[in-house]
Order: structure tokens, then C-alpha cells, then sequence
């Protein structure tokens, strides 16, 4: 029988001739040597997740998934939902007790019905010793009390996205790294008719990602480690005023701006600096063959961390994918095998390098993936489970830090004080008072 | 009521009471009328008055997404309507429309959606009815390709919402608008200045009740049409002997007999309007600054993104009054028939 181990001496046999196997053979070595988790008879599942932004990323999540069922015999079916609808029919799920095995969010989905998860202890302690152990903020995600109640699979990463010329002609030759420069920046773009911009209308990812970054590096928090609300603060005051002077120097109409519109602003050269994934960049590498604009871009394009602020700390949010399965499942051990063979790393490597950065790894053997020296301008996504603090920071990370970024309190305290709306302390109030209500 | 031959027939097979009473219940004309009205009743219970308790329940707990919740009687609309409701109602007004800085007691973005709520279906509802009204005059007339315009007329309401929401949501985009490219080349606006249809509050409003607006006035059209082509003509054969004014014509004859047309035609138009959901959510998702946020919309947030349930019904409950008011005037306003027959009304 060929087994992994069997196939790896034969690599090094070789003597270390470049030998390729193939995920098939990986995933049927796999099956037979390392599946901690014999799937029941007769097994079959289904997950559900959000739908892909990236298609590469979907494609190589798929061969996975079909490598599993040829070295299983566990048929898998992968439904797919718009990001904000993935909440609601899990939970919905977890109290009818019935529903797909597997769901696959954001953030702190599992901990809005933490026991009705399957408990995955055994298979993360084992990918944690296994891998360099789990970031710090993949724990928090992935555990409630002393139990794993899902694996943080993986983590998109929000990162400044900016044209290099255009910060050059700026006067800068790097992106500032304080919080002063980074206004400058924006103010001297504006000058030069190059402006930027982000998303203050509702946009749930790049929405919420900037303005949790502007209110954290300022030492500005909505609750306290005890889930205390603690927004009504100087700290938050700076942190709006600062916003403030930012959204001055963007270019118009970034309060409508949903989740889309910074992609195509940025690539039709209306704004030259804004946050986002690494989607603008593939989307720009995408079309490089046919249009040339799109190659000239994705040329003078890059990515860079978050300014530091006063709070002396990356005060990052990027988004963490948790994939948890129900209790309510028929084939619980299935369902462990299969996130078991999602993690191992001779799997997991290919389906993030399928998704071209835009999906980073939790665990930290994954910092030495082959693809993160590949290309140089996709490294700022490599740390981001590292850099990313988790949703309601100081505070827990339940339901209530998941309606509080549902409900957009931040993000709209933000968008009120940066439009004169309101003053800073009449946004600061409203906010209070609806935060206060959910961490009642 | 005298006993059909059935009845009588089947009684006279009936072995005993308890049968008599079920060949009763089977042939009785009242029962029969019961019998028949049912299915009906049954359908109109399950799929509407159950969802409706339902959800004025919902309201009156603490229900999340995948918990039933229990039962906290009013909080919920204490904290969306405060202590002092008809003050925070005319403030969100004053601070909306002048400009004052009113404090509210109760939900600042519930008050918010409440007033665009209103104003939304206010504005649109009169303009549509406008617009509508002038099409279907100009559409009773003779005029050559008659059926085809018609059915062009048509086309903006047969669009699915979704797909006509995403072209305004092009139109309206301040960095890629069709309508700045086309100022722009008309030297009506600067080469460099972008029209912030969408990120600016009065702007916002204006281009999703323009949105609404382009949507809805086909159905008032097309309806009001289909009431025009019943007036018959020989009112209008006589008012011209009688040298009526076209405006005589219209005020004395048209109208009053399109107003039962008119009622039920804005009722819809207004129900329809004031429930809006799919335009803003494409377009604005209730920004910017919460200024394009229905009440429908942020039900929605609340309820489903959110997850407080209870919260979100309670917000969806707080639609009724302003619907059953609006169907209330419709129909006790605009449908007093004596008045429509030239006579008082009492």
C-alpha cells in the first residue's frame, strides 16, 4: 500500500529531484496513514460558506474537497451564500437542529451557539503542536473556555492598498508608519489631485476594518474586558477627529461607498490609496494580459500595514473564517476528518496559494508556505492572524460583538462625526447608548 | 329556512342522530357557505394573520436569531420610541428639516428611519401620482402606435427591482455616474467635479426617490388608464355642447369618476412605497449617515444581520399605525360616493 510516508521516502530517494505529487495522491496517502478520524460508513456532508470573492480560491477549495471524497469516499457538498447570510442560517441551523454539518463564517459565528458545536479539541491540539501552534487570535476565535468549538481555517487580511507613484509623487518614499504621516500622506495625495479614500457607507468588511483600526490605534475601545461600554472616552474623541481630518482629504462620496466601490474607484484611477484585501491587486494581475492599464496598475500597486497610533500596537481587523460543524451532524467524525485534511499543510498550502494571498493561514508553519516568497507586494498579508485583534478587542467575542459590527455602531459613530452630522460627542453618545443596549 | 329535497332525503336515510347531525353539517346551505369559505380562511390564517401575530409577538420578546427569546412586554419599544414618543417624533422632524439640534429619549436611527419612512413615501407617492395621472391622460388620447407605447410605458415596472436598482446604483455612483459624464459635457458642471448623488444626505434621498419614482409611475399610469377608459364618452359629447373647458371636463367629469380608481390605485401605491426594501438596499444599504434608511431596511439590519429579533418585529410592528392611517384615508377619504355624485357628504 502506498502511504504518505512511503510516497515522501520515495521523494527523497530521488535525491531531492524535483518530484511532484499530486493532491490525489497526497489526499489518498493521507487517508491511509494520518486520518485521525475513521468517517462513518455511508457518510456524506455538507457545508456551507460564504461565496468566494476570488475564483482561483473557490476552484482550489473544490479539488480539495474532491481529493477528500476520492481518498474518503465522503461525498461533500460546498452550498455557497452571500457573506451576510451565512450568520443567520447557521444560527437558525443550530436551533432547529437540523441543516448542513459544516458552516463556514465570520468572526464569532460559533460562538453565538458555542454548544452546538462539535467539540474539536483533540483535532486542534494536535494541528497546533503539529503546525508551530495557532495564532493568538485564532484561540480566542477558535475556543470557548477550555474546549475548540471550530478551526479559524483562515484569515483575510485588510491592508492599505496604494499606488506606489502616486505616493512618491506625494513626497513619500514609503508608507508612513504613525499615524501623523499617514495624514500627511492622504492630505499631499489630495494635493496632487491623487486622492484617497475608504468605504463609510454600511460595508460590513472594509468598512468596519478601517474604522476599528482608526478607533483602536488611538487607545479607543466600545467595551472593556468586561464587556463594560467603555466608547464615551478622549481616547475615542482623538480617534474621531482624526477620522475626521482624514475623510477631509479623501475624495467625495465615500459615505456611500459600499464594499465594491473602492475595488473599481482604485482600479479606474480615481482613488490611489484605500483599504482592501488583496482582491484589488488579483483582479489587476487578472486582467494584465489583455489590458494593459490593468498590468501598468498591478506594476505600480502595493500593500502595507496599518499605521501604529498612540496605542503603541498593530491594531489591525482583518477577518477571521472559522469553520465549526453542528452537533446535530450524523457523521461527526466525517466532519473532523474533513477539517483534518483541510488543515494538513501538504493540503492546505495549494488551496492558499489558490487564493493568491487573499486567504491567510493560522497556524504558524504557515509562514513558510513556498507562495509567500513568490511575490513580494502580497507579503504585507502574510501576518495578518498576528497583527488582527478580534472582534469587540478588550471584550468578548459572542453575539455581542457580532450585532454591535452587524448594527454598525462604530462604523456609523465614525461616518456622523467625519460628516459634521453630528458633533464628535453627539456620536460618541448615540453610539453609547446602542451599545449599552446590546452589551446589556 | 325550508329544507332542500336533499336534506330531506338524506335525513331519511340517517340511521340516527349523531348521523343526522353530520348530514346536516354536510347540507346545511350555511355550513355549505362555511364549508367553502375554509380553504379559503384556512390559506388567508396561515400565510397572513399567523406571519402578522406572529411578528407583533416577536416584538414584545427578547428573541435572537436561533433563540426563542422571552417575553419583555414593551422594552423594546421603550428603547426604539423613549419616554416621550410625539416629542421625539417632532424633533427628528425639526432637526431633519431646520436643522435644530433636538435631543431624543428614544432610538436616534429608529427616529431617523421613521421620518425618511414618511418623507420617501410622501414625496414619491405625490409625484408618482403626478406623473401617472399625466401619462394616462396623455396615453387615452388617439395618437398613432398607440399599443406600443403603452407597452413601453410599461417596461420600468416589469424590470425585476433587483436589476433596475444595480443600473441606478451606476447612474448614481459619484465617481462613475452617467448623469455627471453627461453635465460634464454639456458644460453645465465643471470638468473635474463629481456630483456626490449618493454620499451626500439631500442628494442621497433625492436619487432613491428619483429611483422609486421611475419605478412606480407605470403602475399608477397603466391603472389609471384602464380607469379612464370607463368613462364613457357621451359625458364628454355632452359637457362639449354645453361649452365645458377642457379643465371643466376634466374637474367635473374625469376626476370624480376616477377618484374609486384613484383610492385603491395610491392605497397600493402607498403600502408599496412606504414598505420599500430591495431599491435602498441595493443602493444605499440605508446610508449615508442612516439618511436613506427605511424602516423596512432597518427592520432588516437589526433583525437578521443583527440578530435581535425581537428588536427588528418590534421596528416592523411600528410600521402598522402609518400603514392602517394610509389605508384608513384612502379609503374613508377618497371613496365617499355621494360626494362623487354631486351630492353633500353627511
Amino acid at each position: 500500500m502506498i502511504s504518505r510516508r512511503s510516497l515522501l521516502k520515495g521523494s527523497v530517494a530521488l535525491g531531492g529531484a524535483a518530484v511532484t505529487l499530486d493532491l490525489a495522491g497526497w489526499a489518498k496517502a493521507w487517508a491511509a496513514d494520518d486520518m485521525m478520524y475513521a468517517p462513518e460508513e455511508g457518510a456524506s456532508l455538507q457545508l456551507l460558506r460564504w461565496k468566494r470573492f476570488v475564483q482561483s480560491e473557490e476552484d482550489s477549495f473544490l479539488a480539495l474537497v474532491a481529493a477528500f471524497t476520492a481518498a474518503t469516499g465522503v461525498a461533500v457538498e460546498v452550498l455557497s451564500e452571500s457573506m451576510d447570510d451565512v450568520q443567520p442560517k447557521a444560527s437558525v441551523a443550530a436551533n432547529v437542529g437540523t441543516g448542513p454539518d459544516m458552516f463556514w463564517g465570520l468572526y464569532s459565528l460559533p460562538h453565538l451557539f458555542s454548544e452546538k458545536c462539535i467539540d474539536v479539541t483533540d483535532l486542534c491540539t494536535h494541528l497546533g503542536e503539529k503546525y508551530g501552534g495557532w495564532a493568538p487570535s485564532a484561540e480566542v476565535y477558535g475556543t470557548s473556555g477550555d474546549k475548540w468549538i471550530a478551526v479559524p481555517v483562515a484569515y483575510n487580511a485588510n491592508l492599505i492598498n496604494f499606488r506606489i507613484s502616486a505616493m512618491n509623487e506625494a513626497g513619500f518614499s514609503e508608507m508612513p508608519g504613525d499615524l501623523e504621516g499617514f495624514l500627511e500622506l492622504n492630505k499631499a495625495l489630495k494635493g496632487i489631485g491623487k486622492p484617497g479614500g475608504m468605504a463609510l457607507g454600511h460595508a460590513s468588511g472594509d468598512g468596519n476594518a478601517w474604522v476599528h483600526w482608526v478607533l483602536w490605534a488611538h487607545g479607543g475601545y466600545l467595551v472593556d474586558a468586561n464587556d463594560e461600554v467603555i466608547i464615551n472616552s478622549p481616547e475615542t474623541e482623538a480617534a474621531l477627529e482624526y477620522a475626521r481630518q482624514l475623510y477631509e482629504a479623501w475624495i467625495p462620496g465615500t459615505a456611500s461607498w459600499n464594499d465594491a466601490f473602492n475595488n473599481k474607484a482604485f482600479l479606474a484611477e480615481e482613488v490611489w490609496l484605500t483599504n482592501n484585501g488583496v482582491s484589488i491587486y488579483a483582479a489587476a494581475k487578472r486582467q494584465a494580459a489583455e489590458d494593459p492599464k490593468m498590468a501598468m496598475i498591478a506594476e505600480d500597486m502595493d500593500h502595507a500595514f496599518w499605521p501604529i497610533g498612540p496605542a503603541g500596537k498593530p491594531t489591525e481587523f482583518h477577518i477571521c473564517y472559522p469553520l465549526l460543524g453542528m452537533q446535530y451532524t450524523r457523521y461527526p467524525n466525517a466532519v473532523k476528518a474533513f477539517m483534518q485534511f483541510l488543515m494538513e499543510a501538504e493540503h492546505y498550502e495549494p488551496w492558499l496559494e489558490g487564493a493568491v494571498a487573499y486567504l491567510s493561514h493560522s497556524y504558524k508553519a504557515g509562514d513558510d508556505f513556498a507562495f509567500w516568497s513568490a511575490d513580494p507586494k502580497l507579503v504585507a498579508a502574510k501576518p495578518a492572524a498576528w497583527r488582527t485583534s478580534t472582534a469587540g478587542h478588550l471584550g468578548s467575542v459572542g453575539e455581542k460583538a457580532a450585532a454591535a459590527l452587524a448594527d454598525f455602531i462604530v462604523l456609523d459613530m465614525v461616518a456622523n462625526a467625519c460628516s459634521g452630522r453630528e458633533s464628535v460627542s453627539g456620536a460618541i453618545k448615540i453610539a453609547e447608548r446602542q451599545a449599552k443596549r446590546l452589551y446589556r | 329556512m325550508a329544507e332542500t329535497p336533499l336534506e330531506t332525503a338524506r335525513r331519511a336515510a340517517a340511521p340516527d342522530d349523531a348521523a343526522s347531525a353530520w348530514t346536516r353539517l354536510q347540507s346545511n346551505r350555511n355550513w355549505l357557505g362555511f364549508w367553502f369559505m375554509l380553504p379559503a380562511a384556512a390559506f388567508l390564517i396561515l400565510f397572513l394573520a399567523y406571519p402578522l401575530g406572529l411578528g407583533v409577538w416577536l416584538s414584545f420578546t427578547d428573541a435572537k436569531v436561533g433563540s426563542e427569546g422571552e417575553w419583555i412586554g414593551l422594552e423594546n419599544y421603550e428603547w426604539l420610541l423613549g419616554v416621550a414618543p410625539v416629542s421625539d417624533f417632532l424633533g427628528i422632524i425639526a432637526n431633519e428639516l431646520f436643522g435644530t439640534e433636538f435631543e431624543l429619549e428614544g432610538d436616534t436611527t429608529f427616529w431617523l428611519s421613521v421620518f425618511n419612512t414618511l418623507l420617501y413615501t410622501v414625496v414619491a407617492s405625490a409625484i408618482k401620482f403626478a406623473i401617472g395621472l399625466y401619462l394616462a391622460l396623455l396615453l387615452n388620447r388617439h395618437m398613432p402606435f398607440k399599443a406600443i407605447i403603452r407597452a413601453v410605458v410599461l417596461i420600468p415596472f416589469i424590470v425585476p427591482t433587483v436589476l433596475s436598482a444595480i443600473a441606478f446604483w451606476w447612474i448614481f455612483d459619484t465617481q462613475f455616474s452617467i448623469l455627471t459624464w453627461m453635465l460634464q459635457g454639456l458644460g453645465a458642471i465643471a470638468e473635474d467635479h463629481q456630483i456626490n448623488w449618493l454620499g451626500d444626505e439631500t442628494m442621497a434621498r433625492a436619487s432613491v426617490i428619483f429611483a422609486n419614482i421611475w419605478r412606480g409611475v407605470p403602475f399608477i399610469a397603466i391603472t389609471l388608464l384602464a380607469g379612464l377608459q370607463t368613462v364613457s364618452a357621451s359625458l364628454y359629447e355632452a359637457a362639449v355642447i354645453d361649452g365645458a373647458t377642457r379643465w371643466q371636463m376634466f374637474r367635473y367629469i374625469t376626476y370624480p369618476l376616477l377618484t374609486p380608481i384613484i383610492a385603491v390605485v395610491m392605497t397600493f401605491s402607498v403600502l408599496f412605497t412606504f414598505t420599500d426594501f430591495q431599491l435602498i438596499w441595493v443602493l444605499t444599504r440605508g446610508g449615508p449617515f442612516n439618511a436613506t434608511h427605511l424602516m423596512a431596511t432597518l427592520s432588516y439590519q437589526r433583525a437578521i444581520l443583527g440578530g435581535y429579533l425581537g428588536e427588528g418585529a418590534a421596528i416592523s410592528t411600528a410600521m402598522i399605525p402609518f400603514l392602517l392611517a394610509a389605508i384608513m384615508f384612502s379609503w374613508f377619504g377618497l371613496q365617499r360616493r355621494k360626494w362623487q355624485h354631486g351630492g353633500r357628504d353627511d
